[in-house]
């Protein structure tokens, strides 16, 4: 799992006539706009080092101009690096000649665009055979791969249509399959998603994380939405002025923040969004067990101050909850705890967005109980902490 | 003091000829076999044409029309080839068409590679620009003296001026219809590893197609036109027809050979333009 995959050496890229007169002053850190200033020189990536795993989703964020683009289009040489090393599989692949270029390009790495690339004059499924015919793979084995893919992103039936005819997030869908159908190890993704209105947006970042889930692909992913990088992103590097800033997975990056710029694009992120059940829950203090007496229930929730309390067994499992009301009267009638248990409360694994708790939240009265997979009571949420991000 | 002063000459005639004379001396061979292979094709070309029966023209016509456009058209083209048999101008009409197919057909074999060449070379371009304005601005009539020269008079020289003539829109648009592939496009096929070859044949050539026809309509449109002229260097057909008309003030015969040639190329038109049609994509 921890096998390094791509290792990027002091990459850069400089455009203008003879970018290697400039690139000592690059290394020396001047800064992009200096040496547009001195030198007329556009400087696209700045001396950047990293490492992607294998099969982690690495994205690289940073804001328009940053340098995303051209970083991305070097990893398959689009476009060709002024000065570094790129390594991928311990190969140097900027050492590659045309035809070694053309295998990995073929074998290794596939591309999804911005702007989906389609082929205009090809249908939906000759689109997606298009990386295969390249490959001189046979026609009746590539149709039958292209079926498969496209009824695995969800287009199937839509075979024969031409891309014109689909909506934005379906011709993703098409760049999608069409990059799949490689089989690539890498998959290079460049702002995939940017250009598709939110919701089907977030359809797709669900997706793409369900096939990441069952491919096991590299995947490096370009964006400038800080929240879409946190919610797919294994690992990410933050780039500024083509330089990579800080890398490190999203929790690293929002705890600490490596400088004033990380935080104030932290600070412009939808915490809910990143933000997971399990690192807001509180442990459950005022809890009882199932075989207590009613008495010992109205007590802990006078002790707490609160009108309902949760009730595990022996072994911390969640039984129910029980509120101060039922717990009066039953007190009266002479029934036990188990005979006033409610189920009405809502229960997640720790894993779940915050985001997704609001709507819950909203319409329960309860405090959200963080349970494990076989029902262990692991901490509980109290609706305030959810609904105060939304404000 | 009002005239050209007359001892100031300059016989520039005289030295073409003697180049003209020193190329056949010297490549003869080649002029021959171009000439030989020219003819060879045409002749062909025409004997296929008329054996052709009248009627099955007529019904592609028809099938044709009904394909690309519709009903009226082909009604309309239909009865507008008859009329052009009832004037007994038939086997000038299908002469006309078999000079027009050969110089479409090899301005096409020679077009495109050079629209290509134009569009993947800048050197190439930078020479064929002012070649392809140069050819264009020239009147017609320019073109049948040099194919006189090199190939004397009759229907080699005539389809040559022809291909001359017509060839520049296919070179032209060839290479617009390439050098305007969409840059996404070309980036997404090299991503996946594309040859040269490849990029050119599954990419860049299907989106150039619909640029392409409108090269070929606007490429027969023209040879058309020239075919009438180059009647007065040799091509037989509805030009000669018109020729022979002017010369002995003709009025009958003259109208009926002119309407054949507007016939023709309303139909060679409508038709080609419908096949482009067919080739555009949506975005
Ligand atoms: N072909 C090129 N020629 C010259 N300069 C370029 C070229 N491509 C990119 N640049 C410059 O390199 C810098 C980085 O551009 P890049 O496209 O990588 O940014 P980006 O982070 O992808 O931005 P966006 O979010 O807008 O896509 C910019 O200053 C840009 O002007
Ligand atoms: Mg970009």
């Amino acid at each position: 799992m921890d096998n390094i995959k791509v290792k990027v050496e002091n990459l850069s890229k400089i455009f203008g006539p003879n970018p290697e007169t400039i690139i000592e002053k690059v290394k020396s850190g001047i800064s992009k706009e200096k040496i547009l200033e001195e030198t007329g020189y556009t400087v696209g990536v700045a001396d950047v080092s990293f490492e992607v795993k294998e099969r982690e989703i690495f994205v690289i964020m940073g804001l328009s101009g940053s340098g995303k683009s051209t970083l991305i289009r070097c990893l398959n040489l689009l476009n060709l690096p002024t000065d570094g090393k790129i390594y991928v599989d311990n190969e140097d692949i900027a050492k590659f000649n045309k035809e070694k270029l053309r295998q990995y390009r073929q074998n290794k790495a596939a591309m999804v665009f911005q702007h989906f690339g389609l082929m205009t004059h090809k249908s939906v499924i000759g689109n997606v055979v298009f990386g295969l015919e390249v490959k001189g793979v046979s026609q009746e084995q590539s149709y039958n791969k292209a079926k498969k893919i496209l009824s695995s992103v969800g287009l199937e039936g839509w075979e024969n249509k031409m891309p014109g005819e689909l909506s934005g997030g379906m011709q993703q869908r098409v760049g999608l399959a069409r990059a799949l159908a490689n089989d690539p190890d890498i998959l290079l993704m460049d702002e995939p998603f940017s250009a598709l209105d939110p919701l089907i947006r977030r359809e797709m970042q669900s997706e793409l994380i369900e096939i990441e889930s069952k491919l096991k692909k590299t995947i490096i992913f370009i964006t400038h939405d800080i929240n879409e990088a946190f919610q797919l992103g294994d690992r990410v590097a933050v780039m500024k002025d083509g330089k990579i800033v800080q890398v490190g997975t999203p929790e690293e990056i929002i705890s600490s923040p490596a400088n004033e710029y990380i935080e104030n694009f932290v600070k412009d992120m939808d915490r809910s969004k990143v933000m997971q059940a399990g690192s807001i829950m509180f442990e459950p203090k005022a809890l009882i067990t199932i075989d207590q007496g009613l008495k010992e229930a109205v007590d802990v929730m006078k002790e707490n101050g609160i009108s309902s309390v949760f009730v595990v067994d022996n072994k911390q499992m969640l039984q129910g909850i029980v509120t101060i009301d039922d717990t009066i009267r039953a007190l009266k009638e002479n029934k036990s705890v188990e005979d006033i248990l409610r189920h009405d409360y809502h229960a997640t694994p720790p894993d779940t967005y915050v985001d997704d708790l609001i709507p819950k939240a909203i319409e329960n009265k309860f405090p959200i109980a963080v349970i494990s997979e076989n029902n262990k009571l692991l901490g509980l949420i109290v609706r305030v902490s959810v609904l105060a991000g939304l404000v | 003091m009002f005239d050209f002063p007359s001892f100031i000459t300059f016989d520039l005639g005289q030295y073409v000829e003697n180049l003209i004379m020193w190329l056949l001396d010297n490549f003869g061979d080649f002029f021959d076999a171009v000439s030989k292979g020219i003819l060879w094709f045409m002749v062909n070309v025409k004997a296929f044409l008329l054996w052709l029966p009248w009627w099955l023209v007529l019904v592609i016509v028809a099938v044709l029309a009904l394909r690309l456009r519709n009903v009226l058209s082909a009604v309309v083209f239909t009865l507008l080839l008859f009329l052009i048999g009832t004037f007994g101008l038939w086997d000038q009409m299908m002469q006309t068409l078999a000079v027009v197919l050969t110089a479409v057909i090899i301005s096409l074999v020679l077009g495109v590679p050079l629209g290509i060449l134009t569009a993947y070379n800048s050197r190439v371009e930078t020479i064929m620009k002012p070649v392809l304005d140069a050819m264009q601005t020239m009147p017609s009539f320019v073109y049948l003296i040099p194919a006189m020269m090199l190939f004397g008079l009759g229907m080699v020289p005539a389809v040559f001026a022809t291909i001359i003539y017509a060839i520049p829109p296919v070179i032209r648009l060839t290479d617009l219809g390439i050098s305007s592939v969409s840059k996404d496009m070309v980036e997404a096929a090299n991503s996946f590893g594309v040859s040269t070859w490849q990029l050119l044949t599954k990419v860049q050539l299907p989106q150039a197609l619909p640029t392409i026809m409108t090269g070929i309509n606007q490429t027969t449109m023209m040879a058309l036109a020239m075919v009438v002229i180059a009647s007065m260097i040799g091509a037989k057909g509805l030009g000669l027809e018109v020729l022979i008309s002017i010369n002995r003030i003709d009025i009958a015969r003259g109208f009926e050979s002119g309407i054949g040639v507007v016939i023709l190329a309303v139909i060679i038109d409508r038709l080609s333009q419908g096949i482009a049609n067919r080739y555009r994509y949506t975005e």
